[in-house]
């Protein structure tokens, strides 16, 4: 039991930061309309001006205390985003209002490359390390119920807190603001929501804007865990099965199917894994979303949208 | 029904549009009235919803200029249009569809609202009055559509006759000056085309709104309007009262084709 336990914690937090990767993918969904591939580049991006930021930031001011020096460059980094979103949208997006969802995926797809390239150029291309001062000693929980307790670790569970308060934060900006139904205006319909004088072309910096935190939020998270190099432009492509799982225009669904994903992964690794010799961990979750595409197309949470003919 | 219609809001003067080598609209031109309810009539492609464009800002049009309220404009976007108090409904429905219908309508309230981001998001003070004005103001129109029953349901899932309702009530949430309305009784049976005549009739009197519609249906315009301007190939044939045209040899011709 306490094995099992501790295999389901540990999936549920490799699902949290999942889902990180994954709201950003709906967020800029639900309010453009965009599928944007550039969300990998963006976490890359994000976590790489991070970890140079903490590196510069005491050379440049001689600030000693770890704390400061984190919360600067997080500042500077999140300034980096907003550079970066508004640079989207001038050069980019303003240009492709109406067109079809293909053009702009390819766009975004462009984009990716674009953001990757110019991250090395800019930051560097070795591996960094962001240390932001989270615990990363394992502890022994829930002692007494079990023999020898359930083994968690801090820094994980650290992780899980800050990417649960910026769900609230979202959920709420999205459902309760008029800003929030700005936002999905846009992504229902251009065109309407010009008509009734939203401007499309600040709605787009915010939303970018606000992937691109979510983006280094991530980026912070799994580099601090992992290192900030290269391969976490990839952790993208691990958020895809989770964003059709969950829907595409839902940010309770991005959470959740993070979490469905990162639990189902460990278990059937631990479980089923040695009836058909390991590494279910790497494709299962493509699989599931596979299954979920043929049965329920709009994901566990995500609208169904009836198109008329 | 005694209406007082008032001086000339919009004035359209001699519009051209291309695109490319086709012309959409030559020289066209005609005013719009304060109250009153001008329809703009003519057979399938004669370049109406072209001329409603124009007006919104959506399409720019190479010659001519549109004066509304004294101001003149020849490059603006639909976002400035608006602000400037012309709304507008959709010919194939541009509604949010995965929204409910108080959304919908909610949004039209979009350029009233003046509490800002953070404001709205912890609900203090003004910003949570505010909200609470506009949705009054909303319900209000829901209950002059008669569309009380389906408030929460995405308006996706409303069958068409309601959701050209919904379109129209997010115009009028914006509470303009003029409405331009794009074939608003289109696919619509006969009991749907006499409520939505009877609604814009009812925010023509009620609010005093200018209305300018868009219909080829000649019978339900003819019912409705105060004056007509009919198109045919982008070109103005006729223009005046619906008596007026009615007789008027060109705009019979070509509606019933000619004897040669």
């Amino acid at each position: 039991m306490a094995f099992f336990l501790e295999t389901l914690l540990g999936g549920l937090m490799a699902g949290m930061l999942y889902s990180l990767v994954a709201l950003g993918f709906v967020l800029i969904f639900k309010a453009s309309g965009v599928f944007n591939f550039a969300q990998g580049a963006m976490v890359l991006f994000g976590a790489l001006s991070m970890a140079r930021f903490s590196e510069w930031i005491p050379q440049w001011t001689g600030v000693d205390s770890l704390l400061m020096a984190n919360v600067l460059a997080f500042v500077m980094a999140a300034a980096v985003m907003f550079v970066v979103a508004w640079a989207i949208e001038f050069l980019v997006l303003r240009h492709l209002v109406n067109q079809e969802g293909a053009t702009l995926l390819m766009a975004t797809l462009g984009i990716a490359y674009f953001l990757e390239g110019l991250g090395q150029t800019l930051f560097g291309s070795s591996i960094y390390k962001i240390d932001i001062g989270m615990p990363k000693d394992p502890v022994f929980i829930l002692d007494g119920l079990f023999q020898g307790g359930v083994l968690i670790n801090k820094e994980d569970f650290y992780a899980a807190l800050i990417a649960a308060a910026l769900v609230t934060l979202l959920t709420v900006f999205f459902q309760k603001t008029a800003t929030g139904r700005a936002l999905r205006a846009v992504a229902d319909d251009h065109q309407a929501a010009q008509s009734i004088g939203i401007p499309l072309n600040r709605i787009w910096v915010i939303v970018w804007c606000v992937a691109g935190i979510v983006a280094l939020v991530a980026g912070m998270i799994w580099g601090s865990k992992l290192g900030v190099q290269f391969s976490l432009a990839t952790v993208a492509l691990r958020a895809l099965p989770v964003v059709i799982l969950g829907g595409l225009t839902s940010v309770p669904g991005a959470i959740i199917g993070g979490l469905i994903i990162g639990v189902g992964e460990k278990l059937s690794e631990v479980y089923l894994g040695g009836y058909v010799g390991g590494g279910i961990e790497i494709w299962f979750a493509y699989v599931l979303a596979l299954g979920f595409l043929l049965i329920r197309p709009q994901g566990l949470f995500g609208e169904k949208i009836i198109d008329r003919v | 029904m005694s209406k007082k219609i008032g001086d000339v809001i919009l004035d359209v003067k001699n519009i051209s549009l291309r695109f490319g080598g086709v012309k959409a609209l030559t020289d066209i031109s005609f005013n719009v009235k304060e109250h009153e309810i001008r329809a703009i009539i003519g057979p399938n492609g004669a370049g109406k919803s072209s001329m409603l464009n124009c007006i919104n800002g959506v399409y720019t049009p190479q010659e001519g200029s549109i004066t509304f309220r004294g101001q003149t404009f020849d490059h603006m976007n639909s976002r400035q249009v608006a602000e400037m108090g012309i709304a507008r409904t959709f010919q194939n429905l541009a509604l949010f569809k995965g929204m409910s219908v108080i959304d919908n309508i909610m949004s039209g309230r979009n350029l009233k609202i003046k509490s800002n981001l953070l404001m709205q998001a912890l609900r203090v003070g003004p910003a949570q009055r505010e909200e609470e004005e506009h949705r009054e103001f909303v319900e209000h129109i829901i209950d002059f559509l008669e569309i009380q029953a389906f408030r929460k349901t995405p308006v996706g899932q409303l069958p068409y006759g309601l959701q050209k309702r919904v379109d129209l009530g997010r115009a009028l949430a914006m509470e303009p000056q003029v409405l331009l309305l794009d074939e608003p009784m289109a696919g619509m049976n006969l009991e749907e085309k006499q409520d939505m005549c009877r609604f814009i009739l009812d925010v023509n009197d009620e609010f005093g709104t200018t209305v300018v519609l868009i219909e080829h249906d000649m019978g339900v315009v003819m019912d409705i309007s105060d004056r007509v301007v009919v198109l045919d190939y982008g070109k103005k044939i006729g223009d005046g009262s619906p008596d007026e045209v009615r007789n008027n040899e060109e705009v019979i011709s070509a509606y019933l084709g000619t004897s040669h």
